[in-house]
């Protein structure tokens, strides 16, 4: 059962801090998606950390319902 | 509660290669777009490494995911350290990141001619 792009948005400002989501569902199948998150939140943290982080937000969905998320992870620019 | 018994078969094959890719098929025939990008991107770099199918394994395809907390596969290793899955590999080779940790690490880069 593919996700959303709006709960995958929803899911990942309620877990993340400030977070600011852009999504692109890639194959218009809600399975295959590329999102860009910027957060405060991971200033100073690894890639590793970062995208960790994505997915503790996600709940476990990721590998499971959403089998593709191209991520890009950053903080602001100062 | 101790820790599954796979994570020491994990912990043995990552001691034993430098660099380490656990993946869907193998090298020569990658099984999932993601695999294979991080194969072209070692590739393009000339790096030796060893390719885990976790097609095959059951148990490490779980245990892996537990192991590096993280959910998805392919997942890169060098010299026992976890760089990252696709998305985090595909941008350090694009910033010349991924050549500079090999180089730290001491790892021969045949650069392709």
């Amino acid at each position: 059962m593919p996700m959303a792009a709006h709960d995958i948005i929803q899911l990942i400002k309620a877990g993340i801090p400030g977070a600011e989501v852009e999504i692109q569902d890639l194959a218009g199948d809600g399975d295959h998606y590329a999102a860009t998150v910027v957060s405060p939140a991971f200033a100073g943290k690894s890639k590793i950390q970062q995208h960790q982080m994505v997915y503790g937000a996600l709940g476990g969905r990721m590998g499971g319902v959403l089998h593709a998320l191209k991520l890009t992870t950053m903080a602001p620019k100062a | 509660m101790s820790e599954p018994e796979v994570f020491s078969r994990i912990r043995s094959e990552i001691g034993k290669n430098d660099v380490l890719l656990f993946m869907k098929g193998t090298p020569v025939f990658p099984q999932c777009g993601f695999s294979a990008a991080v194969v072209e991107v070692l590739s393009d770099l000339g790096v030796k490494f060893q390719g885990v199918n976790i097609l095959t394994d059951a148990e490490l395809r779980q245990g892996i995911k537990e192991f590096s907390q993280w959910p998805t596969i392919p997942q890169l290793y060098v010299k026992g350290e976890f760089v990252g899955g696709c998305d985090i590999v595909r941008e350090m080779a694009e910033t010349g990141e991924l050549e500079q940790l090999m180089k730290e690490k001491g790892v021969a880069l045949a650069k392709a001619a």
